[in-house]
Order: structure tokens, then C-alpha cells, then sequence
């Protein structure tokens, strides 16, 4: 086990390095640079001020030179400074954006399980019954629902015109002046309406997942021997069919790992919530070549150790890889 | 912060406000109220600031923000005239070689320190420095000589005299006593501003919000509004939901919003609104080093087959007005008795047949020695007025014979790709107006190299003596001459077909009195704006 977890976590560097390459040529091919933004169409910047910008973030060096200097700061977990104007530590951007990220995803990937598996679970036990067409049509209008535009409509109902919830925003005005217990309310106020639109639109690949898993599950012979043992539906259902169908579910969680950094630029944009999704895109407008580098090269690690993490609830969860 | 968003692209927002301006008139008399001390404005704004320290900045989101915290030491007052801000008064001598400031006396930085001539000359000495990274060293590189004989004159003289060298001294001064010696790249200053302004900084969490405080010492007169909060709000219909609920006092509306959705008694029994010319124009520039668009009668013909008020009633909901040249309607500079191109595709066929673009081969498109009259207008991405303009403008050319492709490309891309290599047919984009009025930079030949911004190619010798007499000449009625002349050519030769300048839709809410509407916008006497006590929103 240790001399497994050993290799693949020495595999992971050369992978991630491959993937740094990459990621490094790709965003320096697109057009434009990060001086752009200051000299672009100004008419008071001339030939020499765009050479002396470029200088000053090191863009007049060969690529190899500058990914060489920059994988050099990178393995003394250095992601430099950003090339924006605000010329503040990339690693300061990432963190201070990173807490609500992860914390509306968390939310709605619980919220997600938390509704998609018993539905998952009673379609497929109810199969072709009038609750399992009703979740399937439901789950599927999720699925094809555009987030930004259920998200306004809610808003403008919800927000405007029956005032229930804020609009936009994670924080009231006054938030500082609140007790504790208010400030969790106000947060959670804030957080109900951005949750429940994201989670809206996953809840049908989990659910219909859960519910073919769980329909192979119980035609096994295994559901068969318990229902013969005379056991009752609720512990066949639960204890025997239900672990096995949640197998799969662990490498689907493994992967989604990365995603909790990751956020939308349409849903952040539309609720104002200011996240990775609108960080890293503002920044591949501005082509800030370390910041773009430095979301990407965290999401690259998650992703590496999601995988690992799923591997491993595997070999965990599954006796047969474990000792096979 | 006047100064920093003059000519950039229509991306843009500040206009949507004006720009920021304080202003030192009395209040007027005879309100229902006296002003109040108290209340706090939330302003929505679409893009984070980047950097506080002026010089840093290009992005009109940072300057909205440090033009309530800095000054300059002269400034445009609501009718754009100058004004002193941290000059009491200057001397242009007769030459126009030197200016003398008369500083103020007795104003503060925001941490107590007092405000010299030292300030002035250390920001002059900061912008020409070649290990600062400021888009805005080019103009100060014409000084001469720059001077601080006491705490109170700052003199600064030129090898040539500028005429727009005055309002160059609109930039933001920067406290020396924090910033000399230090590498202001890396200064706190950029996320905790400390300037002479009329508010000062609290806190800025990014991406959410940037709160400002009255500054109760400030020199002309403390504000009456306690606190600025600016929200962010990348989403233009989220601002909007946001203004209704009550969660926002001000905004700049899009014409559809203005047009469709505020009109209800219900709206503006809470808002009111505004409208004024905003400091922009679109057009659709011809790249004339194409053979296509060498004949003047070409161009000519093209700006007489687009319907320019048809474009201000579909695409700004009537919210604008028909451009006719690269300047403000209602501004000095503007010239109104040039041809202003009516609507009129019969001219236009005309003049494109007497070209020797005729349809020979019956397919509806004029062709010349074989090769039909086709080409395709390139604008960039995320721009929906310019996009609906192309395609409004498309169907007006079939009409006359000439086919056009539209082209939608990434900012950036356009740029590099097709706009800076002369790649390109035609293009339709915009401009911020400058309130002064020389534009050297867009339309004389010398600016057509490769990255500079004269990108149609426009060559004229008479246009070229016209700009770089206007820039040197101080005083205004002789320059408006140079000017006029300029604009009768351009008019007569079409490098770009004006299309429209966009009106400002700004929004304020109900209880803000005191909010007055000028050539310059709204913002000019933000400081004298109050809320009555029994009307202030937030106590704290």
C-alpha cells in the first residue's frame, strides 16, 4: 500500500510539469499581453513605453527562459506577482477568493447528493412508475435550464418582488455591526439562492447515475439470495443493494475535487459573488500570465490528487481492489 | 483622475458617470432642506478597481474611486472650463513655455501631514522615472524644467508650449512622505489609498466592495454624505435587480433599461434619472490602405447609405444622437456646419456609380474591372451595440449594392491580429472623447505605424499642419479655428463614417438631493449632495 501510494505520488510530478508546459505555451500563443490593458489604443503610450513594460515583467526574454524562471519560483511555492495592475502576489489573489468558493461548492455538491441519491434510489427501486417519470422529466428541465437565466428569475421574484431573499452579494451592508448568530444568517441568507441554482443543475447526472447503478445493483443474484433469505425490502434496499450502488459514486466525487476551486465567471458574475470563476477568467482577459498559471497549476494538483483520493476510497471501499 | 480615462477605448464605463469631478460652487438657494451631514451612498460599479495609486491605473474603475480620494491641482469644472483643485490659481506666461501654480494652503493628507509643492514635484519626478510603471510618463517627458521654489509655487516650463499641458496637472498628486524611496509597485498604498480628497479610505475587500469615509477636513468644505460604498457587480441585469431592491442608490442604466424598464411611476417615485451626451463616439473606420476605400466617393457613398438615426433608435433605443466628427456635440470644439451625411441611398448609388461601381453581372452587387464590391467589417466581442450596429449597417449596404461579412472577434485578438497589422476592411469600434481637443495622435500621418492608433491609415497634409499648430496654440478661439478647419475635412473625406454618440444614463436615488446635470455629468458637486435627516437610509 505505501510503496503504491509511493509511485503514484512520484508520478504525479513529471504529469505536472507536462501540464505546466503546456498550460505555459497555450496562454502565451494567444494574442495580446498583460501590457496591453495600459498601452493598448493610449494615446499617450508610446514605442518606449511599451518596451520598458515588458521589460519590467521579464516578457522580452526568450519562453523557455521565462518558464524556466518561473518553474524555478514555483518549486519554492512562489507563484510570483501578478502582471494586473494591482501587482499584488498571485498566491494573495488565489486565497482571499478561495474560502466562498469552496464553500458554495461544498454546499452544493452536499445539497446535490443529498437530494439526487434518494431520488436516485426510489426511481430506480419505483422503476417506470408516475415518481420516477416526474423526477426524470423534473431532473431533466434542471439539466436544461440555464443557470444565469433561472438564477434571475428567481432573483427578480424572490429578491425584488417578494423581498425574501438579497438579491445579490454574500454579505449585508452591515454586517460588521451584527452578533455572531447574525452574521451565519446573513451568510447563509445570502448563500440559499446561489446554492440551490447551482445544485439545481446537478442534480441530474447524479441522480440518473445513482439510479442505473441501483438498477444493476438490484438485479444482481446477491439481491436475489438476500429477498430469499426473506429479509425485509428496507434492509435488502438499504444495507445490501445501496453500498455496491454507491461504489461508483467515489470516483465521481474523486473527480470532483478540482471543481471546488473552480467556479462559474456567468453564476459568480450574476450573483456578484466574487470567486475563482471571475478571478481566473479577469485574468485570461488580461492574459496576467503567473495568475492564470498559478489557478491552473492548484487545479492540476487537485485534480492529480482527486484521482489518487479516489483510487484510494476504492481499494477502501471495494475489497476486491484491495486485495486484488 | 480626469486624465486617465480620456482616450480609451469604449469598453470603458466611466462615461456611464462622467468623469469624477468635485466642485467648490454654492449650494443654491431656496431648497426645502438644508443640507445634512449623514447617510450612505452605494454605488454599483461593474469591475473591481485594480490599483489606488492613480498613476498605476488605466481602468476607469480605480479612477472612479481615487478621484474621491485625490486631487490634481486643476481640474474641469461642470461647463469643462479649468479650475484651480490644489492650485488656488496659475500664471501661463504670454509664450506659453511656463506655468506657475498657487498652491492652497493648509491642506492635509489624509494622515495629518501637510500638502506641499515637495508633493507635486516628487509625483512629476515619479512619473517620468523609468522604473515606474505608468501608462501616463509621455506627456510629462515635455517638461522642460519643473521647479518647487516654495511650499506654496510650483513651477514647471516647456521646450515647446503644449496646449493641452494645463490639464495634464489634473494628475492625481501623490504623497511624497509615504512614497519617496520605495518601490511603489509594491506600495500598501495601492490597496489603502491616503490622498487630500474629499473622502477617505475604510477598507476594500476585493471583488465585493470599496468603502470611502467624508473626510471632515477636506478643503473646500466637508462632504455631506458620511460614506461611499461602490459595489461590485459584474452583471449589468443583477446591478439592476439590485437597484430595485433597494440595494444599490446609483447605476448607469443601459438604454434598454432606461428606455423600457424604468419608465413606471413606481420607479420614479424612488429614482431619479438622467441624461446627457456621454463622452464617446461609434464609428465605423475604413482601412484606406485597401484599394476598396481609396476613392473619397466611396466613402462617401457608404456614410450616405447608412441611416444613422435608424441606428440610434434600434441599437440605443433613441437614447443618443447621429455623430458627424470625432468631437461632443455640445462641447467648444465641435463644429456643426459640416456635412453631416442624411440618409440617402440615392446619393449614394450615385456617387458609387460615377466610382465606376456598377452591376454588371446582375447579382445585386456592384462590381468594378470584375472584382465585386464586397468586404467585412470586424468589431470586437462583448460589445452588443456595435454587433446590432454591423448588422443594421449590412442590410443598408445590400440595399445599395455592396456586400458585406461581420466579423466578431475577442478584444484582444482584434487587436494583435487584424487592427495593429492593417489587416482588416473596415472596422466598427469606438472612442472616448478627450475634453481637450487634440487628436494628434488619431489622425495625423505620422501615427500610422504599426501599434499606433491612426490604424485607418489617414493621410492629409492640411490635417497634419492643422493638429500640430492646434496643439501648441494656448488660446481657445484660435485654436476652435484649427479645429473647425480639421472637421470640414474629415467631413468632406470620410475616413470613418461617425455613427453615434451615446447618451449617459445614470440613476440616482430619490433621497439624494442636491444632484445637478452639466456638460460634465453628474458628479461634479458630489460633495454638496445630502439626504434630509428624515429621509437617511443607513444610521451607521
Amino acid at each position: 500500500m505505501l510503496f503504491f501510494l509511493t509511485k503514484r505520488l512520484l508520478m504525479m510530478i513529471p504529469l505536472l510539469l507536462g501540464i505546466t508546459l503546456i498550460s505555459f505555451v497555450v496562454i502565451h500563443l494567444a494574442p495580446g499581453e498583460p501590457t496591453d490593458l495600459q498601452t493598448e489604443l493610449n494615446p499617450d503610450a508610446g514605442v518606449e513605453l511599451k518596451t520598458r513594460l515588458r521589460a519590467q515583467y521579464g516578457l522580452d526574454k526568450p519562453l523557455a527562459v521565462q518558464y524556466g524562471l518561473w518553474v524555478k519560483r514555483l518549486v519554492k511555492l512562489d507563484f510570483g506577482t501578478s502582471f494586473s495592475q494591482d501587482h499584488r502576489p498571485v498566491w494573495d489573489k488565489i486565497i482571499e477568493r478561495l474560502p466562498i468558493t469552496v464553500l458554495i461548492n461544498v454546499l452544493s455538491v452536499t445539497l446535490i447528493m443529498v437530494v439526487a441519491i434518494p431520488i436516485g434510489i426510489l426511481s430506480a427501486t419505483r422503476r417506470n412508475s408516475s415518481f420516477d417519470r416526474w423526477t426524470t422529466v423534473l431532473v431533466f428541465i434542471g439539466f436544461a435550464t440555464p443557470s444565469f437565466w433561472l438564477a434571475l428569475l428567481l432573483m427578480d421574484y424572490l429578491g425584488v418582488y417578494l423581498g425574501w431573499f438579497p438579491v445579490s452579494g454574500i454579505k449585508s451592508l452591515g454586517f460588521d455591526y451584527l452578533t455572531t448568530g447574525q452574521q451565519v444568517w446573513d451568510v447563509v441568507h445570502h448563500l440559499l439562492l446561489p446554492v440551490m441554482v447551482s445544485a439545481f443543475g446537478g442534480l441530474a447526472g447524479f441522480s440518473r447515475y445513482m439510479r442505473s447503478n441501483m438498477l444493476e445493483v438490484i438485479q444482481q443474484d446477491y439481491i436475489l439470495t438476500a429477498r430469499a433469505k426473506g429479509l425485509s425490502e428496507w434492509a435488502v434496499i438499504g444495507r445490501h443493494a445501496l453500498r455496491n450502488a454507491l461504489l461508483p459514486i467515489i470516483t465521481i466525487l474523486g473527480l470532483s475535487v478540482p471543481g471546488l476551486i473552480g467556479g462559474s465567471v456567468i453564476f459568480e458574475s450574476i450573483f456578484a459573488i466574487p470567486g475563482m470563476g471571475k478571478l481566473f477568467y479577469d485574468g485570461v482577459m488580461m492574459r496576467d500570465y503567473p495568475l492564470i498559471m498559478g489557478i491552473l497549476v492548484i487545479g492540476a494538483v487537485l485534480t492529480l490528487v482527486g484521482n489518487l483520493l479516489a483510487d484510494l476510497g476504492y481499494a477502501v471501499a471495494d475489497p476486491r481492489i484491495r486485495n486484488g | 483622475m480626469k486624465s486617465g480615462c480620456l482616450l480609451l477605448p469604449l469598453m470603458v464605463m466611466c462615461l456611464l458617470f462622467g468623469c469624477n469631478q468635485q466642485d467648490d460652487y454654492c449650494f443654491e438657494e431656496g431648497q426645502a432642506h438644508t443640507p445634512e451631514v449623514g447617510d450612505t451612498i452605494i454605488m454599483g460599479t461593474i469591475a473591481d478597481a485594480s490599483n489606488l495609486l492613480p498613476m498605476l491605473s488605466t481602468d476607469s474603475a480605480s479612477s472612479q474611486v481615487a478621484g474621491q480620494v485625490y486631487n490634481g491641482l486643476v481640474r474641469y469644472d461642470k461647463d469643462l472650463n479649468f479650475e484651480g483643485d490644489l492650485a488656488q490659481s496659475w500664471e501661463v506666461s504670454p509664450d506659453g513655455l511656463e506655468i506657475v501654480f498657487h498652491l492652497r494652503h493648509g491642506v492635509k493628507w489624509h494622515d495629518g501631514v501637510p500638502f506641499t509643492s515637495a508633493d507635486v514635484l516628487f509625483t512629476y519626478k515619479l512619473l517620468v522615472d523609468p522604473d515606474t510603471p505608468t501608462a501616463y510618463s509621455e506627456r510629462y517627458k515635455q517638461v522642460s524644467q519643473a521647479l518647487a521654489p516654495d511650499p506654496y509655487t510650483f513651477i514647471v516650463r516647456y521646450k515647446k508650449p503644449l496646449a493641452s499641458a494645463l490639464i495634464s496637472w489634473g494628475m492625481a498628486i501623490h504623497p511624497e512622505h509615504l512614497l519617496a524611496g520605495k518601490d511603489i509597485a509594491q506600495s500598501p498604498l495601492a490597496r489603502a489609498p491616503i490622498g487630500t480628497g474629499p473622502y477617505r479610505f475604510v477598507e476594500w475587500l476585493p471583488g465585493e466592495k470599496i468603502v470611502l469615509e467624508r473626510n471632515p477636513d477636506y478643503f473646500e468644505g466637508a462632504p455631506y454624505i458620511k460614506r461611499i460604498v461602490y459595489r461590485i457587480i459584474p452583471d449589468m441585469t443583477t446591478m439592476f435587480l439590485e437597484l430595485q431592491s433597494g440595494g444599490l442608490d446609483q447605476m448607469g442604466l443601459s438604454p434598454l433599461q432606461y428606455a423600457r424598464q424604468t419608465d413606471s411611476p413606481a420607479f420614479r417615485r424612488r429614482f431619479n434619472r438622467y441624461r446627457y451626451p456621454a463622452f464617446a463616439y461609434t464609428y465605423l473606420g475604413y482601412n484606406l490602405k485597401r484599394p476598396l476605400f481609396q476613392d473619397k466617393r466611396v466613402r462617401q457613398a457608404m456614410s450616405y447609405a447608412i441611416n444613422k438615426q435608424e441606428l440610434v433608435d434600434g441599437v440605443l433605443m433613441g437614447l443618443g444622437q447621429p455623430a458627424n466628427g470625432p468631437y461632443k456635440p455640445d462641447s467648444w470644439p465641435y463644429n456643426a456646419n459640416v456635412n453631416s451625411y442624411p440618409y440617402s441611398p440615392q446619393k449614394a448609388k450615385q456617387l458609387l456609380s460615377a466610382a465606376g461601381w456598377v452591376d454588371a453581372d446582375g447579382d445585386d452587387v456592384r462590381d468594378k474591372n470584375g472584382r465585386p464590391f464586397e468586404f467585412t467589417i470586424v468589431t470586437n466581442q462583448g460589445n452588443d451595440q456595435r454587433i446590432k450596429s454591423a448588422e443594421i449597417i449590412q442590410r443598408r449596404f445590400q440595399q445599395v449594392g455592396i456586400k458585406v461579412k461581420i466579423r466578431v472577434i475577442e478584444w484582444a485578438s482584434l487587436l494583435k491580429e487584424f487592427i495593429h497589422p492593417g489587416n482588416f476592411d473596415a472596422t466598427l469600434m469606438g472612442w472616448t472623447i478627450p475634453i481637450d481637443p487634440d487628436g494628434y495622435n488619431v489622425w495625423h500621418s505620422s501615427k500610422t505605424g504599426p501599434g499606433q492608433l491612426n490604424f485607418v491609415g489617414y493621410k492629409n497634409k492640411r490635417v497634419d499642419e492643422l493638429l500640430e499648430r492646434g496643439r501648441r496654440i494656448m488660446d481657445q478661439d484660435e485654436r476652435k479655428k484649427m479645429y473647425d478647419e480639421f472637421q470640414q475635412i474629415l467631413a468632406d473625406e470620410q475616413p470613418y463614417t461617425f455613427l453615434f454618440v451615446p447618451d449617459a444614463l445614470p440613476v440616482v436615488a430619490k433621497r439624494f438631493h442636491g444632484v445637478e446635470e452639466a456638460p460634465s455629468g453628474i458628479m461634479h458637486n458630489f460633495i454638496r449632495w445630502y439626504v434630509p435627516v428624515n429621509e437617511q437610509k443607513y444610521q451607521r
